[in-house]
Formats: structure tokens, C-alpha cells, sequence
């Protein structure tokens, strides 16, 4: 069963899954006990993360991303709108973010997750705030005409560090996304085109163009219990020991978000340094994951 | 560094606190909370029998109900909600009465920044007001980081609008012990400078967010003995009533 110190009874080894459920508390102590956890990963380190872009073919971005096992996937349609007055020469984005019941027991149709409409609007701050997307690059007339960017995100597999996935699908989708081809035709209203020449005027963008990003968010969430820090936990680590602390660092080290709802463990100011210093860590890890699967992309 | 503030008030200070509580006759605890011009009031219910069907039945559970001045109900007010819930749920004690539910509405009053933090500072004084077991109170700030790096506490709207970034701190209340003061303190920093709760908008540099935390610590302290003497002075007029 790969308990690190099996206590050599029999009787304990043959109960490892009843002992798991019934007192799942102790069950995790005796692996933080020697520094580990129940799938074999030291304290200090996150799950496997796979990023795979143009998932959704009809998407104008998409990405899936991987983090263990919870799975989320992004996608990007944009459409043309016209622009508030306050803001003539910005776009917008719209964020969602869905617990279809595909993705945890504990969601049914009629019963709606507590989580989604919390995480939709942690992203919704994040990616805002954080200024990765200028939303004067959105803008196609002035006044006029504007992007509006609709990214919506679907959890297929909730297992822990919902938002940290969620994220990472988001930044990955707009990494990927192309910007269509458009121009005015005869009534001023913008129109996709679809191939060269058949317009009757200029096209008001000449390729499809990616956006460019500026400084792009990442995120961990540990959970702290007594003295231990746990990063990226599953879902039966967040649902057993309830403290968690979500940072979302930019690839420039500005904090922009260091997010504790509750929880009985109190953060001090030690825990809290060692949260973003292993924040700081995981960003790294995943600007090289991501770069690896844009420039995978590119070689297509 | 100064910051001219429009209301006078130094970078530091507080706008003037008012707290009253029993101000609800059909709920069992109820409590009235104002920083300014903004305004929350807070009702609690309980506890009830009976748990909801994904809560934990070995424990008693809080359900949080917010309700917004105008307009319906979105994900701004869900979010509070469960950031509400899960503060009040760390410092209540739960294992008291297992089994039960305690809900607590809280009704928006009036909106002038800091909306957050009045509506913990108010839902915990309607919690003692009904007698629900707590191991120790949260005190609630709300920190602006201006452009300049300056840290101004307690903000209006107009300035929470302006400023680089904002941060909603709960700490626990200070503490008046008669035992050695060395002996309350966890990792050598007295309890009171845990946080139990922390939400941030805006991009700030780590070393603008630990100034933060300073200086809420700080104001917490001040915002412990608005507490206290309030909660006296009640239990004070209540005897005398009786």
C-alpha cells in the first residue's frame, strides 16, 4: 500500500482504506509526520501540469490544462460590439467559469457546486487586475466597434486547486488566441472575412493577429495545518484540513492576489513568506511549461 | 509623504465607528455596524436543528445570507458570502453543538468602502449579541496601497476606486492575558498577529502587502478596544436592567 512506516501488524496493512475513511485526519498526520503525503509527493511540491492548446477547433483560443487530475478547459469566442461611452477605445471580457455535474459527485443539476460563481469571480479580478490583457488593443473603430472576448471555462474534473487550473487554462487560451480577420463592409457594420480579395473595402485588421500579453499571472494554493504547508492539494486534502491560501504572483514578482477565506489555521507572517516563496517557484515552473506548449504550437 | 485624504483624515485613522446591537426583536442575536458612512446590519438565527445535506453533522454549521442594498443577487454577493462564512466558521466553536445551523443575514445598509470588513466587524457582534460560543472575536480592516507605495487605512468608495490596490485583513481580537506574555505567543509572534482571513484586489509588490499587515495589526489593536469597552458597557446597562 506504500505507507512510508508500516507498523509491521498485519492488521493495519489489510485496513489501509478503512482506516483512510475513518479517520482521514490521522491518516494524513502520520504521512506529514515523515514529510510526505499519501501519493508519494514531498510537502513542497505540485502535481504533474499539462497544458494543451487549440483543444476546442471552432474556439478562436482554447486551451485544456492539466494539474494532476483536475482537468479545466478554456475557450475564447470573440465577437464585435459596440463599446460603452466611459470607455470608447477598450474592449471587454467577459469570464465564466462551470462545474458541469461531469466533474465531482457532489455537483447534480439541480444542486449548483458553492465553489463556481466564487472562482468565476476570483478570475474575473485576477485577470483584470493583473493588466495581462490591454483592453485598448481589443478596440476595432472607435467609438464604434470593439471586441468582446468571451472566455468561458469548463471544469471536467474537480480534484483540488480549482482555481490554480482554472487560471492557467485561461492564460494558455489567451496565449492562443488569433484575433479574425475583419472589415467594414457597404452598411459601416463590421463583418468577418473569410478570404482575401472578396471584400469591398480595406480590412480593418490584415491578419490574424495574437494579442500580446503583458504581465501574465500565475498561481498556487497551498493549505496549512498546525505547522506544515501543503501545495496544491487534492480534493480530499482541501476537504480534511480546511485552511487554504491561494497567491497569484505576475512574471514581474508583483503581488496580485494573496487570497485566505477563513479557516482555523491563523497565517503568520513566516507562513506567509514561505507561501510566496513557493509561488515564486511554481511560476517559474510554469512559464516553462507554458512557453514549451506555445512554441510546440508554432513548430505545427 | 502625505496624502491629502478629501474627508481630513490622517493616513492612519479611522472614520468613526458605531456599533449597537439587540436593535432586532424577532432574531436571537442582531447588531448594527457603521465605519463612516457606510452601514451594515446583521441578524443571526440560531442554532437550528439539523444540518444542510453537504455539511459535516458531527459539527454545527453557519449559513450566510447577504443581502445587497440594490440590485439582485451575483457572484459579488456569493463570494462574500462563502469569504464570510468560512471567517465566522474558524472562530466559532463548532463542536459545541453538533448538528445544528446557525444562519446569519446580513443586510447592506449603505455602501461607502470598506463593505467587507464592516459586514465581519458587524456579523461577529450580532454573534455575541446571540450567545454563540466563539473562541475569539474578528476584528476587520480594510488597507489601500496608493500609487506612491503609501498605505491609507479604512477607505472610502471614492478612494478604494482610485488607489493601486486594496486588501480586506481579519485578525483576531488583541488579547488581555493574565498569564506571562511570552507564553500566548505561537512561532514568537503573539496570536493577535495571525490572520484569519485576507483578500486582495489590485497588483501590489509583496513588500507594499507585509506593510499592509503592519499596519492593520495595528489598527486592529484600536478596533479590539472600540470592542471591548462596547461590549462591557452592554453587559454593564443589561445587569442593571435585570
Amino acid at each position: 500500500m506504500g505507507l512510508p512506516n508500516a507498523s509491521g501488524d498485519l492488521s493495519t496493512e489489510v485496513e489501509v482504506d478503512a482506516f483512510r475513511r475513518l479517520f482521514p485526519l490521522r491518516f494524513f498526520e502520520k504521512h506529514l509526520l515523515e514529510s510526505i503525503r499519501p501519493d508519494a509527493r514531498p510537502l513542497g511540491r505540485a502535481r504533474d501540469t499539462t497544458i494543451a492548446l487549440g483543444a476546442v477547433a471552432s474556439a478562436n483560443g482554447s486551451a485544456l490544462a492539466k494539474i494532476g487530475s483536475t482537468t479545466m478547459l478554456a475557450a475564447i469566442k470573440m465577437e464585435v460590439m459596440a463599446p460603452s461611452m466611459e470607455t470608447p477605445d477598450e474592449g471587454c471580457i467577459a469570464i465564466d467559469f462551470h462545474m458541469p455535474p461531469i466533474c465531482s459527485p457532489i455537483v447534480r443539476p439541480g444542486r449548483p457546486a458553492e465553489a463556481a460563481p466564487v472562482v468565476a469571480k476570483q478570475l474575473s479580478d485576477t485577470i483584470l487586475s493583473s493588466g495581462m490583457i490591454n483592453l485598448k488593443e481589443l478596440s476595432l473603430v472607435s467609438g464604434k466597434a470593439a471586441w468582446m472576448a468571451y472566455l468561458d471555462i469548463y471544469c471536467l474534473d474537480a480534484d483540488g486547486a480549482l482555481f490554480d487550473a482554472a487560471l492557467l487554462a485561461a492564460v494558455a487560451a489567451f496565449s492562443h488566441l488569433e484575433i479574425p480577420v475583419v472589415s467594414l463592409n457597404d452598411d459601416g457594420k463590421i463583418v468577418l472575412s473569410e478570404e482575401q480579395g472578396l471584400s469591398e473595402r480595406e480590412p480593418v485588421n490584415k491578419e490574424k493577429r495574437k494579442v500580446n500579453l503583458g504581465s501574465i499571472p500565475f498561481s498556487l494554493t497551498c493549505i496549512l495545518h498546525k505547522n506544515y504547508i501543503l501545495t496544491d492539494p487534492t480534493a480530499e486534502e482541501e476537504s480534511i484540513m480546511e485552511t487554504s491560501v491561494t497567491v497569484v504572483l505576475d512574471s514581474s514578482s508583483q503581488l496580485v492576489s494573496l487570497y485566505k477565506p477563513g479557516g482555523a489555521v491563523l497565517a503568520y507572517t513566516s507562513a506567509i513568506q514561505d507561501c510566496i516563496a513557493l509561488t515564486r517557484q511554481r511560476v517559474k515552473e510554469l512559464q516553462k511549461i507554458l512557453e514549451e506548449a506555445i512554441s510546440g504550437m508554432e513548430v505545427d | 509623504m502625505e496624502v491629502d485624504r478629501e474627508d481630513g483624515r490622517s493616513q492612519n485613522q479611522l472614520r468613526p465607528l458605531a456599533c449597537s446591537s439587540n436593535i432586532l426583536h424577532r432574531a436571537h442575536g442582531s447588531a448594527s455596524w457603521s465605519q463612516g458612512d457606510t452601514k451594515v446590519l446583521a441578524a443571526v438565527y440560531g442554532p437550528k436543528a439539523g444540518t444542510k445535506k453537504n455539511e459535516n453533522p458531527e459539527k454545527a454549521c453557519i449559513e450566510v445570507i447577504w443581502k445587497p442594498k440594490t440590485g439582485q443577487i451575483g457572484k459579488l454577493e456569493k463570494e462574500y458570502e462563502m469569504i464570510l462564512k468560512r471567517t465566522l466558521q474558524s472562530i466559532c466553536i463548532l463542536t459545541v453543538n453538533p448538528n445544528t445551523t446557525t444562519s446569519v443575514i446580513i443586510q447592506v445598509v449603505n455602501d461607502d468602502g470598506a463593505l467587507l470588513p464592516s459586514a465581519i466587524n458587524a456579523a461577529c457582534m450580532a454573534l455575541v449579541d446571540a450567545g454563540i460560543p466563539m473562541r475569539h472575536l474578528a476584528v476587520s480592516i480594510c488597507c489601500c496601497v496608493a500609487r506612491s507605495g503609501l498605505v491609507i487605512l479604512d477607505p472610502t468608495k471614492l478612494e478604494e476606486q482610485n488607489m493601486k490596490a486594496f486588501a480586506y485583513l481579519v485578525f483576531p481580537n488583541s488579547v488581555h492575558s493574565v498569564l506571562p506574555e511570552g507564553s500566548l505567543s505561537v512561532q514568537g509572534e503573539p496570536i493577535e498577529n495571525g490572520i484569519i482571513t485576507s483578500v486582495t484586489h489590485g497588483v501590489m509588490s509583496v513588500d507594499d502587502y507585509f506593510y499592509c499587515l503592519e499596519q492593520g495589526r495595528a489598527a486592529s489593536t484600536k478596533l479590539s478596544d472600540f470592542l471591548r469597552r462596547n461590549l462591557q458597557q452592554q453587559s454593564t446597562d443589561s445587569s442593571k436592567a435585570g
